[in-house]
């Protein structure tokens, strides 16, 4: 342990801890701006200097390791004037277009000008201009009001494994930039968000497709039916104020009624008939000697990483689609004829906690019903904004019940969006369907939390069933080297794209850190527990479209309709 | 860009690319060493050369491009076939080189540093070349030229810009010595794995 003051206080930390830890503990508070706890710290934006009795200049709190008898002061007048010019040093080189950013409001520097009290603009020069990189349906890159303090890149190297990001350059040319400089759609980008998410301004912002909906809405011929992800209730509660974890499932319906959606279905519907489909391939490959292990399709990051770096596990991959795009498939088909609607006037709008959904949704396969299944994907971060712009104060709506058929869904659909759900849903109901007996306790605890990696097995008639569950590419990468290596065999592995599953996704509402992933957890396996329905084969509405339409998982029409396949990508650079 | 195989290489540029990298060892620390090595070979890190090391050496595109434009040894263009160094010493300063030097970078239309798209001219600023007395000064290679003013550029370089000149043939050609001089020319050539 090591003795310290700060600001006079007396506090005691742990060895390798940095001064701003310490400070942590001695409740004092330092403003940061290129840290983040669950990143490298990097002490580039030098927002948390402080002054150390003995050095000769001002350290950096987040990258000075804290040290025995230290004296650190952290609020004198030096300190205040010096951390002022250095943040108005990074504004003299920002736009200032606060009022048109979509991080208005949500912005980290906005947020620091404002506490630090920056009232003007003292130092005026030259400005960098570059090009708005808008090459993919997913992100939107605005390197102008990029402030270099290389969040996204250590998230893209570190926590994802990819490494798409680059500082470029040097001096006052630096910018952060895919390689050479070119368009993200070039990149092996998997488009999963998660330098949106680690972006505190609005450098790096999902692609706003809020006008679409607004205008498929104002549409008298379109019938414009939304779904909403499993993730996206307990986060959307964050943007009206709610505390993090709130699940505001029926607020959201009925906001949603409110903007004018015609039908409201629930994404957790299909997630069931995913583990129907996903479950009856798992038995089938077991019982037929097919390729194992069988890895879920959920995470359309995942996917496209899977596609440019893993080629060799594509037929590993379960050809089932997500559940947003047999949502989809099955309102242009199923629901369009039930209802009577001519299938051309159908928008399907689908919420997801994702922006790597958009990428999905316009994937050229995903036409099998002779109708592009989904027609607009937006993120929980732009259906808050719908919300905002019309106006309606969720907390303030009486809940109301998703729409019929496609809206009936049990629990084991609403954990699809933690790291471990589909894996838990998928035990819940291949273990009864094979068993013929239910799982001694329906929560299957091995595969919850935020650990990397997790492993578990069960017991399906007789032979032992080896799963693994990875969050975040970096692990998968690591998951699936093992695997290469031989080092490892499963029979059965769930990847997430993002940290946490789902609920740490790209397209959720910004900040999310682990402590923001784990209350959101919580209140995914509560939503489970009040569910009267937990597995997805007693789904009545699951049963009633395999009777009416599907006839049986992996019929002809199901795979006509719910399955799909997947195509090598380049691991450098696409030509 | 009107040609862009002037800054482009053949695949048995990237066998040598990947002897290199057996020489030094697959690690990604020597990818510096190798560039370095690329670098004094090609004049420039070729685009398809940080591709190949990218795949080579297993370190992320990005993390490469990323070093080659930090460094101010490496570049990423070759240099022109003519190279003008002017000179912003102090001397020359103080008699205009800064108005010679905008018009030759709005005449061949390239920034200080870089290259003309047909590889024709490359443009440096440099220190003091030892004739203050003449200032400004600029050399074309190894051609001086003294008391500039900058109604003079354009007439001076229209002596060096010869007409219907393949570039790309003589980058070929001057590659093509300096791999027989570095003798690998005797190296059976092997197929490159598809990229």
């Amino acid at each position: 342990m090591l003795n310290l003051k700060i600001n006079g206080v007396d506090v005691q930390v742990e060895e390798g801890s940095t001064i701003l830890d310490a400070a942590k503990k001695a409740g004092v508070y330092i403003p940061t701006l290129c840290h983040r706890e669950d990143l490298k710290a990097m002490g580039v934006c030098r927002l948390c200097v402080v002054e150390v009795k003995g050095a000769k200049t001002l350290q950096a709190s987040c990258v000075t390791p804290a040290a025995e008898g230290m004296e650190v002061r952290t609020n004198t007048p030096f300190i205040r004037k010096a951390r002022k010019t250095i943040l108005e040093l990074i504004l003299s080189n920002h736009p200032m277009e606060c009022p048109t950013c979509l991080r208005n409001g949500n912005c980290e520097l906005q947020k620091l000008s404002s506490q630090l009290n920056i009232t003007e603009m003292p130092f005026e020069g030259e400005r960098s201009r570059y090009e708005k990189d808008e090459t993919t349906p997913a992100i939107v890159r605005d390197p102008n009001k990029c402030i270099l303090c290389r969040r996204c890149v250590n998230v893209c190297n570190d926590i994802q494994g990819i490494g798409i990001l680059e500082p470029h350059h040097r001096g006052f040319k630096t910018s952060i930039d895919p390689s050479f400089c070119e368009g993200l759609y070039r990149m092996p980008c998997s488009q999963c968000g998660q330098c949106v998410m680690a972006c505190p301004t609005g450098a790096l912002t999902e692609r706003d497709d809020t006008e679409k909906v607004f205008e498929a809405l104002a549409d008298p011929n379109k019938f414009v039916v939304v779904q909403t992800a499993p993730a996206v209730r307990v986060a959307l509660g964050e943007a009206f104020g709610l505390e993090p974890g709130s699940i505001v499932t029926g607020q959201m319906v009925a906001a949603l009624r409110r903007l004018g959606f015609d039908r409201v279905f629930d994404t957790d519907f299909t997630a069931d008939l995913t583990i129907m489909e996903e479950g009856s391939e798992l038995i089938e490959r077991l019982e037929t000697g097919g390729k194992l292990p069988l890895i879920t399709s959920c995470s359309p990051g995942w996917i496209k990483f899977c596609e440019h770096f893993y080629p060799e596990f594509l037929d590993n991959l379960s050809t089932c689609k997500s559940p947003q795009q047999m949502m989809g498939a099955l309102i242009k088909t199923y629901y369009a004829a039930k209802a009577r609607l001519n299938p051309e006037n159908i928008v399907v709008v689908s919420v997801m906690p994702c922006t790597a959904k958009k990428f999905e949704a316009q994937r050229g396969e995903m036409v099998s019903s002779g109708y592009i299944d989904v027609d607009i994907a937006i993120t929980t971060r732009e259906l808050s904004r719908m919300i905002k712009e019309m106006g309606i104060d969720i907390s303030k709506l009486k809940p109301e019940e998703y729409d019929l058929p496609l809206g009936i869904s049990t629990g084991a659909g609403v954990i699809f969006g933690a790291t471990g759900g589909v894996m838990e849903a998928a035990i819940r109901t291949v273990y009864e369907l094979v068993n013929g007996k239910e799982l001694e306790d329906i929560n299957f605890t091995p595969v919850r939390g935020l650990d990397g990696i997790k492993e578990a097995e069960v017991s399906v008639n007789g032979t032992i069933l080896k799963a693994a569950v990875a969050h975040s590419l970096a692990n998968a990468r690591k998951l699936l080297e093992a695997v290469k290596a031989g080092q490892k065999t499963y029979h059965f592995i769930e990847v997430m794209a993002c940290p946490g599953g789902c609920l740490g996704g790209g397209g959720q509402i910004i900040p999310t850190d682990n402590d923001v992933r784990q209350k959101r957890m919580q209140a995914i396996y509560e939503a489970d527990k009040s569910m009267r329905l937990r597995k997805s084969h007693e789904n009545p509405a699951v049963q009633q479209l395999y009777k009416d339409f599907l006839i049986k998982p992996l019929s002809h029409r199901a795979h006509e309709l719910l399955h799909t396949d997947y195509t090598p990508r380049p691991r450098v650079l696409a030509r | 860009m009107p040609d862009k195989n002037i800054f482009d290489v053949s695949d048995e540029d990237l066998i040598w690319v990947e002897q290199q990298v057996e020489k030094h060892g697959k690690k990604k620390g020597e990818l510096i060493q190798i560039l370095r090595d690329v670098q004094e070979h090609f004049g420039f890190i070729p685009r398809k050369v940080q591709v190949r090391l990218s795949e080579l050496l297993n370190v992320t595109l990005s993390e490469i491009y990323s070093i080659v434009t930090f460094y101010a040894f490496f570049s990423l263009k070759p240099k022109g076939k003519y190279q003008i160094s002017c000179c912003k010493g102090t001397a020359c300063y103080v008699r205009g080189a800064e108005k010679i030097i905008e018009k030759l970078s709005q005449y061949l239309k390239i920034q200080p540093g870089d290259t003309t798209d047909d590889g024709l001219f490359s443009l440096d600023v440099i220190r003091c070349l030892g004739a203050c007395g003449l200032g400004p000064v600029m050399m074309i290679n190894d051609d001086v030229y003294a008391r500039l003013k900058p109604e003079d550029i354009t007439e001076i370089i229209s002596r060096y810009e010869p007409p219907f000149r393949d570039y790309s043939e003589v980058m070929r050609q001057q590659r093509e010595e300096a791999r027989t001089k570095e003798k690998f020319a005797a190296e059976p050539s092997r197929r490159l794995a598809p990229i």
